[in-house]
């Protein structure tokens, strides 16, 4: 009898435990199938991941944790961390502190890093989901034979204003500089990005290698200093959000979401013109775990994950398979896809000459000290 | 002292190897740094860089010595208050100076975020009573202001325990001579707490020349403090190492020179040197 009543309380537990494990360890969303396209075989290794700040759909609010459905599938420990600019990721790899795998830089970045030998070679090839990404996407300047980058994001900047306050606005970049607005405008916090509203309102190159064209932006940013309310970079979300400031020029994915919180503002793209970007996903010559890497980067491009961290980032997809998602949450958005004849007049930003390079990161402390 | 046994020297060895590593170590790249060009060729050239930086290094002092200032103001008194109470009083009041320091310094300075900012508190007030909103965010004010709040205590604590080790017969010996309120503090309480002040002037002084944090949060990276510089110099990547070492080697020469300055300032030698 004892014997019994122990044997059926030791079933209980188990049945318990087993109970707990599945619930919490279970499959959650990710297709089974996606069992059979990866494997365990680098069980226990650890993947590092350098990324954007809030790039990734990380589980809040009920969405897919890619990271965690990465960590599940293959059983490799995602280790992920975040910068906040392309130079900040820059210094910290060439620093050689974290061994970081896998980096997600801007098209002028991976330009830069190819050009410094500290990309591996990509096998698009071996990638399975390779195939999905749009045309308009493969073979940028930066990476024209598809070699060494993987497109993961694409954006254009554009001005974001709080439509409470401001009614009528020019679809211009002045607006940073117009008197109206003073104290109410913020700019980007890192030289490239600041001086390309300088630039494209004075018609210069965005990849001038005239010095003089720089200093004439910088110029320009000198005198605008004094109408702005601050620079800055990721506070840009609150500060607009909350109705701290007004006006910002910022990535359209990041108004999408902004507008989720303060419905009041709204988004256009300046007449002269504007800045697109790609981000794309990278392996570093130094990576120590390139197969998980290879893994890592085709399963971002699956199209349940791409659609997850599309709906999550709300930048624009590379991904038909996300662009032809009618379940997509930004299926059609005409911010994020504008149609041609809507299309700003765009130009990217390459990897700039040293010596210029230096004018403008130098003259960026003219301007901080002006 | 010759009687030094091996004792002591082992039970001071892990520091000494602590110290070694993260402050002797790291001192002698940033000279190597600051005194070498890119190809480790020893040149002056970056000191000579430095000029561009004067606004930077003007700015920073201007800002440090006025949140010094204000904190001294503000503490000294204070101090002197505290010491007048119950002891149990006493220990309350250096609780409540002390906590804010249980808090993260960077959470501690994004609060004024929220108190500052146009849709912050004191806007929200003034704007129910039909006045501003008063652009308070992004001024020098908010920056000083920052230094202060988050380095008042170093000053408070120094203070306050030289001044609660004050032997109350001197001030007796001094009120029994003559000596009115002002003639007491003067002669007495002010030259005997001096090695409070000067330690508490360094204290705040040192961290807010060199902070960069708080200039960019409550600046609203519109001016560049020194630390700025030297860190979005730092940030840019190792072309920039050489002449932020230089940056940060005279920045911390001319904080040796101010430390200096002050403990001539303090000639008797009780305990209150600063280094």
């Amino acid at each position: 009898m004892k014997n019994l009543k122990f044997r059926s309380l030791s079933l209980a537990i188990i049945v318990c435990i087993v109970s707990l494990l599945f619930s919490s360890c279970g499959y959650e969303y990710v297709d089974l199938e996606l069992r059979g396209k990866y494997d365990r075989s680098l069980e226990g290794t650890v993947l590092t991941v350098y990324n954007w700040g809030e790039y990734i759909s990380d589980g809040s609010d009920g969405t897919i944790d890619v990271n965690r459905e990465f960590e599940k599938l293959t059983g490799i420990k995602v280790n992920y961390l975040t910068f906040e600019s392309n130079e900040t990721m820059f210094s910290q790899v060439e620093n050689g502190g974290v061994n970081y795998d896998i980096v997600i830089p801007s098209d002028y970045m991976i330009q830069r890093m190819i050009k410094e030998g500290m990309l591996d070679e990509i096998d698009t090839t071996a990638l399975s989901n390779y195939d999905l990404i749009a045309d308009d996407y493969k073979g940028v300047y930066f990476d024209p034979e598809e070699k060494y980058s993987v497109p993961f994001n694409v954006g254009m900047v554009g001005i974001i204003y709080n439509g409470k306050y401001i009614k009528d606005i020019e679809h211009s970049w002045n607006v940073l500089w117009d008197e109206k607005y003073k104290d109410m405008a913020l700019n980007f916090n890192n030289p490239r990005d600041a001086f390309m509203t300088a630039q494209i309102l004075q018609g210069t190159d965005l990849n001038s290698t005239n010095e003089k064209e720089w200093e004439a932006a910088a110029e320009l940013l000198k005198k605008g200093k004094k109408n702005l309310q601050g620079y800055v970079m990721d506070e840009v979300y609150g500060k607009m959000e909350t109705g701290e400031a007004y006006i910002a020029p910022y990535y359209a994915g990041d108004y999408l979401t902004m507008v989720e919180t303060n419905p009041d503002l709204k988004f256009f793209y300046p007449k002269e013109g504007t800045n697109i970007f790609i981000d794309s996903a990278c392996i570093l010559k130094s990576a120590e775990n390139k197969a998980a890497a290879m893994m890592y980067i085709n399963f971002l491009l699956e199209p349940d994950i791409a659609t997850a961290n599309a709906d999550y980032i709300g930048y624009a997809s590379p991904n038909t398979a996300v662009i032809n998602n009618k379940d997509y949450y930004y299926y059609g958005n005409e911010i994020l896809y504008p149609k041609k004849e809507d299309m700003p007049p765009v130009q990217y930003y390459h990897d700039i000459d040293e010596k210029i390079r230096r004018k403008y990161e130098l003259l960026w402390i003219d301007i901080k000290l002006y | 002292m010759k009687n030094k046994s091996l004792g002591s020297k082992l039970l001071s060895a892990p520091y000494i190897v602590w110290a070694a590593l993260f402050i002797i170590v790291p001192l002698i790249i940033m000279l190597y740094f600051a005194l070498t060009n890119e190809a480790g060729v020893f040149t002056l050239a970056n000191l000579s860089e430095i000029g561009k930086y004067k606004k930077a290094f003007g700015l920073s002092i201007l800002y440090a010595a006025i949140a010094t200032v204000i904190t001294l103001l503000l503490a000294y008194p204070m101090a002197y208050f505290m010491t007048k109470l119950k002891i149990s009083s006493q220990r309350m009041l250096l609780l409540i100076v002390m906590l804010p320091m249980w808090m993260n310094f960077l959470i501690r300075t994004y609060s004024w975020i929220s108190i500052l900012a146009n849709t912050g508190i004191i806007n929200t007030f003034l704007g129910k009573l039909g006045l501003g909103p008063v652009q308070l965010m992004y001024t020098p004010g908010a920056v000083i202001l920052g230094m202060v709040y988050d380095f008042i205590p170093y000053m408070i604590l120094p203070i306050y325990s030289v001044m609660s080790k004050l032997d109350k017969s001197l001030l007796e010996a001094s009120e029994d001579l003559g000596a009115n309120a002002f003639v007491k503090f003067k002669k007495v309480i002010l030259p005997l707490t001096r090695p409070g002040i000067i330690s508490g002037i360094t204290m705040v002084f040192v961290p807010s020349v060199s902070t960069f944090y708080i200039s960019q949060k409550l600046g609203g990276n519109k001016t560049m403090l020194i630390g700025d510089a030297i860190e979005y110099l730092f940030n840019l990547g190792v072309d920039y190492y050489n002449i932020a070492s230089a940056i940060s080697m005279v920045l911390m020469i001319m904080i040796l020179v101010c430390l200096f300055v002050m403990n001539r300032f303090n000639d008797d030698d009780d305990g209150g040197v600063v280094i």
